[in-house]
């Protein structure tokens, strides 16, 4: 589940993340790096387990190629009331 | 062929599946974790979940699982504790506040699930909650892609790599399918358009008469991945050879944690005896798990075997073959 932070605690490592409008509190200490207010983290049991590169989501080659035929995979997180730039 | 249980679901609800039927076969493999727990795990389960004061605490998937001779649903049925989390550490603190039981938790699945795992006993550990184990039945990916490609009836022209999987393995992990095998494989992410992306690149490279493992999800998949993730699970685990439903025994394919925290794992600590496993009748789960049947050839299919009554786990799991087939083939 990918999720939008919108809350950190960086000594407990500890985020909030929000999908659909739902929040949830997710566990981060297996990510490595900075972890920001609007970073998307991608969560798995509980814990993140990886930051979610939003330019490289933009990068799609297939996309691209085809951008008239084809949704960007970021076009579902609308429907979670925001869009990444 | 993809190896994740999750675009098993992705390429059947989507329409991908249907949409390429005239044009290419998409096999689902041993992607699903519940499904390739093997029958005797399923039992040697069952019969924990029949201790006294115990509570088996588990992801959803493994409760309607059938055993030999019962289910998790039915042992609760019967009185036994069976309770579902989110996330182990959930496990742990609930084990916190009822120390008078014994607390099992079920580690079922991948590369992906093993590291909230083992942070799960490092809490246990530092809140020194002694009434916490796991049971590790975890699965590695990269053996089983070994089984399959060294499997002289199968022969699979590209495969999809699980993207969770390899946001914990890296890339580099999969380099050996491409350079000792020959066999594109991509890894992909689970929006529609990453499979699409994925079986382009993989049709590419056939064209093109190569064999590469490219890496399609880099917007999560790095290189040598989750470096962290994969540290704490070398710290509480090790490899071990482990039976898979389908396979049988592979090398070096299973986690069992390590000696040093035996007092956290579940089979040292409850040995049960196990009665003799026998796989459900007519079930076809683990030749559909080996990519030799779709769920659609299995006789059970949709007749007897179906998501409200299934026989076997590839029905049971919302992320088996069998169980995506129903919903959503035409």
């Amino acid at each position: 589940m990918p999720g939008k932070v919108v809350e950190i605690n960086e000594q407990e490592k500890w985020a909030i993340i929000e999908c659909f409008g739902i929040q949830n509190k997710v566990y981060t200490p297996l990510i490595e790096e900075d972890i920001v207010l609007g970073d998307y983290l991608m969560v798995h049991a509980g814990y993140a387990i990886g930051k979610i590169d939003i330019e490289e989501a933009h990068n799609l080659s297939l996309l691209k190629k085809h951008p008239k035929n084809l949704e960007n995979p970021l076009h579902s997180w609308r429907y979670a009331g925001h869009i990444p730039q | 062929m993809e190896v994740c249980g999750t675009h098993t679901t992705v390429i059947a609800k989507s329409g991908i599946k249907n949409l390429l039927t005239n044009y290419l076969e998409l096999r689902s493999g041993p992607g699903c974790p519940v499904c390739v727990t093997d029958q005797s795990d399923i039992d040697r389960i069952i019969e924990l979940a029949r201790m006294p004061n115990t509570i088996i605490a588990s992801f959803g998937d493994m409760v309607r699982v059938p055993g030999t001779y019962s289910s998790l649903e039915l042992e609760r049925a019967r009185g036994a504790h069976v309770k579902i989390f989110y996330s182990p550490h959930e496990a742990v603190t609930f084990a916190g506040k009822y120390s008078d039981m014994k607390i099992i938790f079920l580690g079922v699945g991948f590369e992906t699930t093993a590291p909230a795992i083992a942070l799960s006993i490092a809490e246990a550990e530092q809140q020194r909650i002694k009434n916490y184990s796991v049971l590790s039945v975890h699965k590695l990916v990269p053996p089983v892609m070994k089984a399959l490609l060294n499997d002289p009836e199968l022969h699979i022209d590209g495969f999809i790599l699980p993207g969770h999987v390899c946001t914990i393995t890296g890339r580099k992990a999969f380099d050996f399918i491409a350079s000792k095998y020959n066999i594109p494989a991509v890894i992909a992410g689970f929006e529609p358009a990453d499979i699409l992306q994925a079986i382009y690149l993989l049709l590419q490279q056939m064209v093109d008469e190569k064999a590469e493992t490219i890496n399609g999800y880099t917007r999560l998949v790095h290189e040598d991945g989750n470096i962290k993730a994969k540290e704490i699970i070398g710290k509480y685990f090790e490899p071990i050879d482990a039976y898979w439903r389908g396979f049988g025994l592979i090398p070096e394919s299973g986690l069992k944690l390590k000696t040093v925290y035996s007092d956290y794992d579940a089979d040292e600590r409850f040995p049960v005896k196990v009665p003799e496993s026998l796989p459900p009748e007519g079930c076809s789960c683990g030749e559909v798990l080996r990519g030799k049947l779709t769920p659609g050839e299995c006789p059970l299919f949709a007749s007897i075997c179906t998501p409200s009554e299934p026989v076997g786990p590839c029905m049971v799991s919302t992320e088996g073959a069998c169980a995506a087939y129903y919903n959503y083939s035409d």
